[in-house]
């Protein structure tokens, strides 16, 4: 009788486990269907699944459309935005983990506070600024808003990480003769590297994905996504499909390579 | 040698000299454009203060539509994500062969971006896209589903809820089951001992005890759905208007900066509000006596 | 109340045998002890009975009836865990009322029961805190009021005592045993603390390895251990071991030879020329004031080491190449690496064979 109920169970329980896989999985294998299906296939209604694939609509894409250079600014915003962010955040968030001083608690309170501010809509008056400064449609120019953007991701990351080496080590290695300075470099950096890595493609995702303040910043240095809501939606349907596909393989291979780490880092940067 | 005495200056500068260029960094990029965005706000084109702005905002159709659009769309979109999030981060909880596995799964569209899912979802629902390809092979319906165009608004509005519910269900779902990871397994094997049923442990312990947690979910999640816009203006355009979506048309197809400071600034009033609401609402009370 | 009776119960993590082919009864209304190091498979096997975890083999039985596979809620039985458990959302009222619930007993019952347990408890004016307002001690008694409300077949405890203070500790401990003796109920109470489990078992089982190495009254495993394991894990400081070789009548250790009893000899006849494990606990070796006793062996060593523990003194004493421990009562002292005589009780001498049974 028990039994019967827990093989019963159990069966519920897988049938609602492959339910979920299939409601996230079928959409995201469609768009990779469709992104190199032949438009034939996929006009076709009487043909569900298309079965001749092509890489025609990544090419009019990349060359044709010439996405090829949104993309490149995509990535190269994305790397500046890393680089921005970690050269500032790395500094705070360590100052945090390991100074206790006044003021320190009213730092994580803005930094907490920052993160669910909607900065997005900083991306209006920043584009008013830029024109002043000269930054206006440069990849320079998304790369610092969207660095803004990521700071207090990173700097929570971060924090979280370099509190999850023991202080100890270092003291250990201060002990023994190194500065402060050098025990950073020396112990506790390559210590938390696997973690900077992850907070790093983190990051990489939060700038590729970002839509909104890279298109108000931007006219003609487009990133991918940003182009994409201009002129993309104007082309033909396998191309928009060619898009996506470009836009959701990074992420793909964040959440492969980095999926230790996804649970808590999301879990941090949400909390 | 040794350490400095506790009087050395420098070395107390140490912890803010760190924080010093993040500081600087949010206060020219975060604190200056928003005092920039309430002047842009409050000035007219030839910059004398008005509030012409705010006036001819709200003597206009769409604000008052994507006013009502952007809750509209919160209050479907996030009861749903909840009760989602809640079943799958249960269903992981309990536990079985290949239970991670299915975690990271659930995790993908945490990585996927706005206008990526729109996309996805797009060719989903499109005349000639698999939802209609299959349900008139099956024989379903005779004619294709419109989900796109002014025509079949309400379609869109479905579309629009089902790329969301999709997308950022997730983001729900990381932090519920983070805080059911917290719950320590003593507690709920409590219940069992106890008598509960499994009906009874979920109602008795494992929600009490997530309130916290799904609380905080649901904040974040109101929050980013009063920023919702890509998903919106590739699936709908500006038929179903929502703040963001004003904020960027305002800006880069009207560009009239005024007008968009004027819908940047409400989505961050209107955000703030929401948060400090949500905090002076639900606190759990248990927490708050004592420690 | 009834008798739990455990058949070739065996659970496997992975690799691991946690629990290997366990035979067990415990007796109606009895306070059994499993006692064990960390990893040797008492809570594991606890959870099996309590059914929170399901064994890979072998059966549960509560008197006649098999439980194996029953969930917890249908076994009535009540647990105090390590960590407490009890909930933080809930008074202390609603947790012990919690079990009452369960069994939809009526209102006025669960107010009268968990009155009762709150007063036996000695936590009456607790009932409208919250765990977090309660200090560890209060928690723990919490946990055991919830345990005893609904008058459980079976009474499991998971180590409770082992998050409080020593002072509390030694407290709690003759209460639990006291409320047992009570209420009366069939009680399994996990431990890796032998002064826990000698003061307050009716019987103990000792587990090393996912096996029971001995079942016996406290008296019975301290004194006549049936293994080197058990010998070893209970008594501090620890039996005194070395091994020795059986010959004429003698035990040949190299160092020193010692002289059976007349019973020993009898017993280890068949053992002529086989190298023996010989234990003796630190008590059974005196120095010659505070030696007592017959069959008394005089030894010559150095003093290596002393502990001074207040009531007593432990001597670390160096005979050729092995190290004794005795245990004396009162102080003692002597300058480190001199010459001592201490004196080895034989009448308390522990033999085991090579497999590490007890052969005495």
């Amino acid at each position: 009788m028990y039994r019967w109920q827990q093989a019963l169970t159990r069966i519920a329980l897988y049938a609602a486990a492959v339910m979920v896989s299939a409601w996230v999985l079928t959409p995201i294998a469609l768009i990779f269907i469709s992104a190199f299906a032949v438009p034939e296939d996929y006009y076709d209604v009487g043909k569900v699944i298309p079965t001749e694939f092509t890489l025609e609509n990544i090419r009019v894409l990349l060359f044709e459309l010439r996405e090829w250079r949104t993309t490149l600014n995509s990535i190269a915003v994305a790397l500046l935005t890393i680089a921005v962010s970690f050269t500032l955040g790395l500094p705070a968030s360590y100052s945090l983990a390991r100074y206790v001083f006044p003021g320190r608690d009213g730092f994580k309170l803005l930094i907490l506070s920052l993160r669910m501010f909607p900065l997005m809509v900083l991306g209006v008056p920043l584009a008013e600024l830029y024109i002043r400064l000269g930054l206006s449609d440069t990849i320079l120019g998304v790369a610092l808003a969207h660095a803004s953007l990521a700071l207090p991701f990173v700097v929570l990351i971060t924090y979280s990480i370099f509190v999850s080496i023991p202080v100890e080590y270092e003291e250990a290695a201060m002990v023994f003769g190194l500065t402060r300075a050098e025990a950073f470099f020396k112990i506790t950096l390559p210590m938390a590297l696997p973690g900077l890595a992850a907070a790093a493609m983190f990051t990489f995702v939060i700038s590729w994905n970002e839509v909104f303040v890279a298109s108000i910043l931007t006219l003609m240095r487009r990133t991918l996504p940003a182009d994409i809501l201009v002129t993309v939606l104007t082309a033909p349907d396998p191309y928009k499909f060619a898009a996506a596909f470009i836009m959701v393989m990074p992420a793909i291979t964040f959440v492969f390579i980095a999926r230790r780490y996804l649970v808590t880092m999301w879990g941090i940067s949400l909390r | 040698m040794g350490v400095k005495p506790p009087s050395s200056n420098f070395s107390k500068l140490i912890p803010y000299l760190l924080l010093l260029p993040t500081l600087m960094y949010l206060l020219f990029f975060v604190g200056y454009p928003i005092v920039y965005a309430v002047k842009l706000a409050f000035t007219s084109e030839s910059g004398s203060l008005t509030l012409s702005n705010f006036r001819s905002l709200t003597s206009d159709m769409y604000f008052w539509e994507a006013l009502k659009y952007t809750f509209l769309l919160a209050g479907v979109i996030i009861p749903l994500q909840a009760a989602l999030a809640l079943g799958v981060s249960l269903l992981l909880y309990r536990g079985f062969k290949g239970a991670n596995l299915c975690l990271y799964v659930f995790l993908i569209p945490l990585t996927i971006s706005d206008v990526a899912a729109a996309l996805i979802w797009y060719n989903m629902l499109t005349g000639s896209g698999y939802l209609n390809k299959v349900l008139l092979k099956l024989g379903l319906i005779s004619q294709p589903i419109h989900f796109f165009g002014y025509a079949y608004r309400s379609m869109e509005a479905v579309a629009i809820v089902v790329t969301e519910v999709w997308r950022a269900t997730a983001i729900v779902f990381v932090i519920l089951f983070a805080g059911l990871q917290m719950i320590g397994r003593d507690y709920i094997e409590a219940a069992d001992v106890f008598g509960a049923s499994t009906w009874q442990k979920i109602r008795y312990v494992i929600l009490p005890m997530l309130k916290p947690s799904f609380q905080s979910a649901i904040i974040i999640r109101t929050l980013f759905a009063m920023q919702v816009f890509a998903v919106v203006w590739i699936l709908a355009g500006r038929d179903i208007p929502v703040l963001a979506g004003e904020a960027y048309y305002w800006q880069s197809d009207v560009r009239n900066p005024h007008i968009a400071a004027c819908y940047a600034l409400l989505v961050a009033v209107i955000s703030i509000a929401l948060g400090w609401m949500y905090l002076k609402l639900f606190k759990p009370r248990y927490l708050e006596e004592g420690r | 109340m009834v008798e739990v009776k455990l058949e070739n119960l065996t659970k496997v993590f992975g690799k691991v045998v946690a629990v290997d082919h366990i035979n067990l009864t415990v007796r109606d209304g009895e306070f059994l002890v499993l006692l064990g190091p960390s990893g040797c498979g008492k809570t594991t096997t606890l959870r099996c009975i309590a059914g929170l975890e399901a064994p890979d083999e072998g059966r549960v039985y509560f008197d006649e009836e098999d439980v194996t596979y029953l969930p917890p809620r249908d076994r009535d039985i009540s647990m105090v865990f390590q960590s407490y458990a009890i909930w933080p959302h809930m008074s202390v009222y609603e947790n012990i009322a919690f079990p009452l619930k369960m069994r939809k007993a009526p209102a006025s019952e669960i107010d009268e029961k968990v009155k009762w347990a709150a007063e036996l408890l000695r936590i009456g004016e607790l009932l409208d805190r919250y765990p977090h307002q309660l200090s560890g001690g209060q928690r723990q008694r919490v946990a055991v009021a919830r345990a005893i409300v609904v008058e459980p077949k079976v009474l499991l405890m998971d180590e409770p005592l082992s998050n409080l203070d020593a002072l509390l500790r030694v407290l709690m401990r003759s209460e639990l045993k006291k409320l047992q003796r009570r209420i009366k109920v069939t009680t399994i109470y996990v431990t890796h603390d032998q002064v826990e489990a000698m003061t307050m078992a009716d019987r103990i089982a000792v587990m090393n390895e996912g096996r029971i190495m001995q079942v016996g009254s406290s008296t019975e495993v301290y004194d006549r251990p049936e293994n080197l394991f058990v010998a070893g894990f209970i008594g501090s400081p620890r039996m005194n071991f070395f091994d020795a070789t059986v010959r004429d009548g003698e035990l040949d250790a190299e160092d020193f030879k010692l002289k059976l009893t007349p019973e020993q000899a009898r017993a280890l006849s068949g053992m002529e020329g086989k190298t023996v494990t010989v234990g003796i606990r630190p008590e059974h070796i005196y120095t010659p004031d505070s030696a007592k006793g017959e069959s008394l062996q005089e030894l010559d060593g150095t003093l290596d080491f002393f502990e001074q523990l207040g009531s007593d003194t432990v001597l670390h004493v160096r005979v050729g190449g092995k190290l004794l421990l005795a245990k004396i009562s009162g102080r003692y002292t002597a300058d480190l690496g001199s010459r001592i005589k201490v004196l080895l009780d034989l009448s308390k001498l522990h033999i085991f064979d090579k497999a590490g049974r007890s052969v005495l």
